[in-house]
């Protein structure tokens, strides 16, 4: 090549200057776990299912949410989502309000009838599950789903559990439920109403059936000795709450004192509130102590159920409960004064706790049996090989969600053993907290809060309390999300790299680093929005 | 009026791209197609702000331009760590002048662009603060007053950092430079001295004036845009920290151009024929503490013997900007 005057070198690119050999760390792109998910009792993907509600395409981000939970229109209404309690986004303005959109997707999917994906293999195996609550429910989906024949044995004459017979209408209506069980039926789940198992090895001979999830949930109530007159009327929330879905409606009177502290408790005082009586919760601490969630004890409040804290019943007699009032030790534990007053009482119900019926488990040997529940393995087994159990019958906090959990988990045991193999769940990520965002980048956006029902509406009426939210706003609120630990895509790594040493996949494909160009300056891990970069050193 | 971020959830326009938004409102930097007119392999520092504010300028002017761009480059670290000879990281036409002439150079360009009747073709000159406020600022001057077809953009690293980090008449006040040190009762670079460029610019009446921080991409792409549509002398003052002349941490470099932003010590402004016609206002307020702390040129101002009297002068600059330029929101408190 003829060269001008006093050149003497070919012009060249700097791209034959490979300036990652600079580098002493090298940026990498991370998954971590976020917070949300880490919460979740039922193991959702929440900052995943987000991610597709954000554009807007419910029908994606509810196919990624049923992945785990084939509830998602019962969970946006009867969940206490521990989500939102450890949401990043608290430390900005307020957490995500993850239920509500997660009800929207559950509403919207009952509405345009969307429907689980068959499953593409038949494995040949037959399950046995012993009742359709939650964990019985969210089990046989799992297992459906994976290819195995799912039949459920239901005591009760509907599904549901105590999703039907334990939760009042007015925070989850019928019809929900029913779609959400119908929609799992669909995938050739078979379900037996009135079948109760009286003695589960042999109803798995009987049947043929080659494992058995156990789900039969708490349903006993249990009782205190209260002194009490002849005529006086005691009776078990857990009976009340079930009578309130048959004909015959709990006759109870107008005075109804309630006994405990618990959601139950609450659960019973908002219900016989509706049909028009005067609750009285009694319970032996304070508000701060009580086990039923502070929201429900406000809305009770609300609602015009008194509350007599700091109480226990001495006796019962006709009309009338004599209250003695206690009083708080140093250790925060109720003891008691001397004190004692006089309440008109028509009715006691006692909302103490429940137990377990474990009597289709008598003879089976292996079992361990401890403080009334079925002892498991870390992989839902109970003593006896092939028998799984999960729900409210195994040690656990006895909510919907927990038992959604336990079916899914035990779902992939029961495969897994079905297979001959052993389930191995994926690593977790390291946690996605706080420190790793830059939040500078999210907009401000306060969070939308659900319309209530009207009060008088809802100390007359079972309609449901909590509304939901409408399309904009599940939108707005899906985008109210960090994305914490995820990659979401908003292109800050590639456009503050001063190397042009990211290389950006195309939408949906993420990025990745062109290490013959980074220098290591680690902006892009500076002012990634949610943390899913990190610097590693380089090796020596 | 001025750049206004997009309040589009879940970050609007705060970050570079945005799934969320539709084609036509996505940022040049984020699309694949940008033109990347400084590539890879350039030798600037780690975490150089200068050759990340330059990408963003460039590219910004090449989009604007249909691509159809000259670039005229004062000597300064922008044309060594770019172009040792032979190698070029250029991507664009692209023509090295002397230290104190790129403005002249711009405007020869341009005035042989006219004659040849290539009015497609558009002119950007570029500098650094040194290059601009100091040593060409006769000839920047010149193109003002005779309002040259010419962009001029300065990349203000306060400091001649190319040579060894000596004083410019852009370095702040307090700043230990090479030429500055921290010694005697008033450390660092002296109070009241140096020039403020983009007033200067504003005083000769042309068409355009703006400033912007390399933490603002959005900001940037949108004065560049508004430039190019322009015609006549126009000037672009970005604001890019410079880590090694600094003192900060090569991963700092995007969050000390947006402290100084925040705290109103570079306050962002555009000016059309000498009248400010909008800010980027102060979204989180921050004491100019948060802003020097990290930096050692201003180490001297804190710790054992600590100068809380010139940071408290600092300071007081700060809020005359802020007040100068409305940089609070009225219900920012």
């Amino acid at each position: 090549m003829a060269k001008p005057f006093a050149i003497t070198l070919k012009p060249g690119s700097s791209l034959t200057n490979l300036t990652g050999t600079w580098r002493t760390e090298r940026p990498v792109y991370v998954d971590r776990l976020p917070p949300c998910n880490h919460a979740c009792p039922a193991g959702e993907n929440i900052q995943g299912w987000l991610f597709h509600a954000e554009s807007g395409d419910y029908e994606q981000a509810w196919r990624v949410l049923v992945q785990d939970n084939p509830l998602p229109a019962v969970m946006g209404r009867v969940c206490y989502h521990p989500c939102e309690n450890s949401c990043n986004r608290g430390q900005l303005d307020a957490p995500v309000g993850i239920n509500s959109v997660e009800r929207f997707l559950g509403d919207e999917a009952i509405r345009c009838g969307w429907k689980f994906d068959a499953p593409a293999t038949s494995s040949g195996k037959k399950v046995l599950i012993v009742g359709a609550g939650p964990s019985g429910l969210s089990a046989a989906y799992h297992l459906a789903r994976m290819g195995h024949a799912v039949e459920i044995h239901e005591a009760g004459p509907l599904a549901g559990g105590m999703m039907r017979f334990g939760i009042p209408k007015y925070r989850l209506p019928r019809d929900v439920l029913d779609a959400e069980v119908q929609r799992i039926l669909d995938l050739g789940v078979t379900l037996k109403l009135n079948t109760r198992v009286e003695h589960i090895e042999q109803t798995m001979k009987q049947g043929g059936f080659d494992a058995a999830f156990l789900a039969v949930g708490a349903h006993i109530a249990r009782r205190t000795t209260i002194p009490a007159g002849d005529a006086a009327h005691i009776v078990d929330a857990v009976s009340v709450l079930r009578s309130m879905e048959g004909e015959d409606k709990p006759m109870l009177g107008r005075r109804v004192v309630v006994y405990g502290g618990g959601n139950t408790a609450i659960d019973v005082a908002r219900t016989v509130k509706r049909m028009g009586a005067e609750p009285v919760i009694v319970y032996r601490r304070t508000r701060d102590k009580a086990p039923a969630h502070d929201f429900e004890i406000e809305e009770a409040l609300q609602e015009g159920v008194m509350i007599k804290w700091l109480s226990t019943i001495k006796q019962a007699i006709d009309g009338e409960i004599t209250v003695e009032r206690m009083q708080l030790d140093d250790k925060g534990f109720p003891q008691p004064t001397g004190e004692y007053e006089k309440l008109e009482a028509d009715s006691v119900v006692l909302a103490l706790g429940q137990d377990v019926d474990l009597s289709l488990l008598e003879g089976v040997p292996g079992l361990e049996i401890k403080d009334g529940v079925v002892q498991v393995a870390p992989n839902m087994m109970t003593g006896r090989t092939g028998i799984f159990a999960g729900g409210d019958m195994v040690p656990s906090e006895r909510t919907v969600t927990v038992g959604v959990g336990h079916g899914k988990k035990a779902a992939r045991n029961i495969d897994a053993w079905l297979r001959g193999t052993e389930y191995t769940p994926a690593p977790r990520h390291e946690p996605a907290s706080f420190d790793m965002l830059n939040p500078w980048y999210y907009t401000d956006a306060p969070k939308t809060v659900r319309p209530m029902l009207d009060l008088i509406r809802r100390q007359t009426t079972f309609e449901e309390v909590q509304g939901g939210l409408d399309e904009t706003n599940a939108l707005f609120e899906a985008r109210r999300c960090l994305s914490c630990g995820n990659c979401f895509e908003c292109d800050n790594c590639y456009g503050v790299c001063p190397d042009n040493a990211v290389i950006k996949l195309g939408s949906g494909k993420r990025f990745k680093f062109n290490y013959d160009y980074c220098k290591g300056c680690g902006i892009c891990v500076s002012e990634c929005p949610c943390g899913a970069i990190k610097m590693v050193p380089e090796e020596t | 009026m001025g750049f206004q971020p997009v309040k589009f959830y879940q970050t609007g326009t705060y970050t570079v791209g945005n799934r969320l938004l539709a084609a036509d409102e996505r940022s040049v930097q984020s699309s694949e197609q940008r033109s990347n007119a400084i590539n890879s392999g350039h030798r600037a520092c780690q975490g150089c702000g200068e050759a990340l504010g330059a990408r963003y300028a460039i590219d910004a002017a090449m989009a604007a331009s249909n691509g159809q761009l000259i670039a005229a480059n004062a000597t300064g670290c922008l044309e060594v760590f770019s172009t040792p000879y032979p190698e070029s990281s250029w991507q664009v036409p692209w023509i090295h002048s002397v230290f104190g002439n790129a403005p002249a150079v711009a405007t020869g360009i341009a005035a042989a662009l006219k004659a040849k009747g290539k009015t497609e073709v558009r002119v950007v000159a570029q500098g650094g603060d040194g290059g601009t406020t100091d040593i060409g600022f006769g000839c920047l001057s010149g193109m003002f007053e005779r309002n040259d077809d010419v962009l001029y953009i300065c990349y203000d690293n306060q400091a001649y950092m190319n040579t060894g980090v000596q004083r410019s008449s852009a370095t702040p006040p307090a700043a230990r430079t090479a030429t500055t040190m921290p010694v005697g009762p008033q450390p660092g670079n002296p109070f009241g001295q140096g020039k403020n460029l983009p007033e200067i610019a504003m005083a000769h009446g042309i068409p355009y004036v703006a400033t912007a921080t390399v933490a603002d991409l959005r900001d940037i792409e949108y004065k560049v845009k508004r430039a190019m549509q322009m015609h006549g002398a126009r000037y672009l003052h970005l604001f890019v920290p410079c880590p090694l002349g600094w003192g900060t941490a090569s991963h700092d470099t995007i969050r000390i151009a947006r402290l100084a932003k925040e705290s109103g010590l570079f306050p962002v402004f555009e000016a059309e024929h000498g009248e400010v016609t909008g800010v980027l206002k102060i979204r989180h307020p921050v004491p100019v503490e948060d802003y020097l702390k990290p930096q050692k040129r201003f180490a001297h101002l804190f710790g054992k013997h600590a100068h809380p009297d010139m940071v408290a002068h600092i300071q007081a600059l700060a809020d005359r900007n802020i007040r100068k330029y409305k940089l609070l929101d009225e219900e920012v408190h």
